[in-house]
């Protein structure tokens, strides 16, 4: 089973050279420190920064520099700043190569819910749902289960929809899973995770073909 | 040269009244309108509709104006990190339309080029769509959303000339530059207001034709959301 940086670092196998990225909040966050050194990608916050760099160090922080989770950032050589308009023209537009983002329901048709839960404090969408209305290649992020131990990979979801049909692949402390028009496919286990456990811990639609690997 | 200089706030601000709808800049705490903010407060104008991406802190941004119960309704993004925004809206008393990023941004603009409304992806299948016109394009689902109209924007830049053009500065930048021309009155606050002439041309981002006004603010407290650091 994987913790959050476990599941960051599968994630970060999925992207390329050449990729401009974004980056949701929690465990997507987390992609940036796994991503190979050797390839140029470039990290879109839709506050309005492409090719964020780290935490700056004690002292140096910017007030006028943050990312979309308001926290204080630096740039990279090559950076740019820009407005919100022209920040969502590059999501909508289809410009950002891949869209990593957390969800506490997808269904098997690709359906994602990550912004509210009826009854409680509904805190906003923010920029999700342009994100996944437009993003060609979505990969969420989460755990398998949620904390009553129910499945979070469900025939439809329950919660409110952040957007229809965009899901194409999640990566879980399970394993990792391609959405297809028959349901979720099984494509590698998690270390020390067997089939049945995937299988118990989700209520969709599970394509399992062959042997499945272990993924690396 | 068409001189947008005012020399205070108050005179910035002049003819703000009760029940006005106002555009706001700023994400998270990060780019707003400081100045104007705090003369908003000492206004004390009631009935507040207020678009921005988000409704500040408790004890800054647009909580301040929260707390003397000035807003009556929200347009927003994200309104987390506010303790008396959930208790008012939890109660009623503060009325919240919740809409996609991409889309507020895109309302704002809409409303500087002269466009009705747009048609987006954004929130299609969802409750954010329900009750609004939908229309497909090469097949697929898009959502009619209108330009906003306001009373009055209050934008924040880094340096503006007395010609009302803006130069922003880092992630400040965001939501201001959709904002300016997008209400009636447009009124920048800047850091540093420079005689005109001393602002490169090519390195203006907002022309001063969408500002009306324009003041360099008396203080700038630029407070952090949330500082992160690394180690050495």
């Amino acid at each position: 089973m994987l913790d959050k940086n476990g599941i960051a670092k599968r994630i970060a196998q999925e992207v390329k050279d050449g990729y401009y990225v974004n980056l949701g909040i929690g465990i997507p966050t987390l992609v940036a420190n796994f991503v190979r050194d050797d390839i140029d990608v470039d990290f879109q916050s839709e506050n309005g920064v492409l090719g964020m760099g780290p935490f700056p160090f004690e002292g140096e922080e910017d007030a006028d520099i943050i990312n979309a989770g308001k926290q204080t950032i630096t740039t990279l050589a090559g950076a740019s700043f820009f407005d919100s308009a022209l920040s969502f023209s590059m999501i909508r537009g289809k410009h950002v190569d891949l869209t990593i983002l957390g969800a506490m329901e997808v269904s098997e048709n690709g359906d994602i819910a990550n912004w509210k839960i009826p009854g409680k404090m509904v805190k906003g969408m923010g920029g999700a749902m342009d994100l996944v209305a437009s993003a060609e290649n979505i990969i969420v992020a989460m755990m398998h289960t949620n904390k009553r131990g129910e499945s979070k990979l469900l025939k439809r979801c329950s919660l409110p929809l952040t957007g229809v049909g965009c899901v194409k692949k999640i990566v879980t402390n399970l394993a990792v899973l391609d959405v297809t028009e028959n349901g979720f496919k099984l494509l590698e286990r998690a270390p020390g995770v067997s089939v049945d456990d995937i299988k118990n811990a989700t209520e969709g639609s599970l394509i399992v073909e062959g042997e499945i690997p272990e993924m690396n | 040269m068409i001189n947008k200089k005012v020399d205070n706030v108050t005179l910035a601000l002049q003819g703000v009244k009760d029940n006005m709808t106002l555009m706001l800049g700023g994400f998270g705490l990060c780019g707003i309108p400081e100045n104007s903010i705090a003369h908003l407060v000492k206004l004390n104008v009631k009935g507040l509709t207020c678009i921005s991406n988000n409704a500040g802190v408790d004890d800054f941004g647009l909580g301040l104006l929260l707390q003397k119960h000035q807003i009556k309704k929200m347009i927003s993004s994200y309104v987390g990190e506010n303790d008396e925004f959930e208790r008012q809206m939890l109660s009623g008393e503060l009325d919240v339309e919740l809409i996609p990023q991409g889309t507020l941004a895109e309302r704002c603009r809409a409303a500087q080029a002269g466009f009705p409304a747009i048609y987006t992806p954004a929130g299609y299948g969802t409750e954010v769509a329900e009750g609004k016109e939908i229309r497909e394009f090469d097949g697929k689902m898009h959502v009619l959303e209108y330009a906003f109209k306001a009373d009055f924007a209050f934008v924040k830049a880094w340096k503006g000339d007395e010609a009302g053009n803006l130069v922003f500065k880092g992630s400040a930048r965001n939501f201001n530059p959709n904002m300016c021309g997008a209400a009636k009155i447009t009124v920048a606050e800047v850091e540093e207001l420079v005689p005109v002439g001393t602002l490169d041309p090519n390195h203006i981002h907002i022309p001063g034709i969408f500002v009306q006004r324009i003041f360099q603010g008396e203080v700038y407290e630029k407070r952090i959301e949330q500082l992160t650091v690394r180690q050495r």
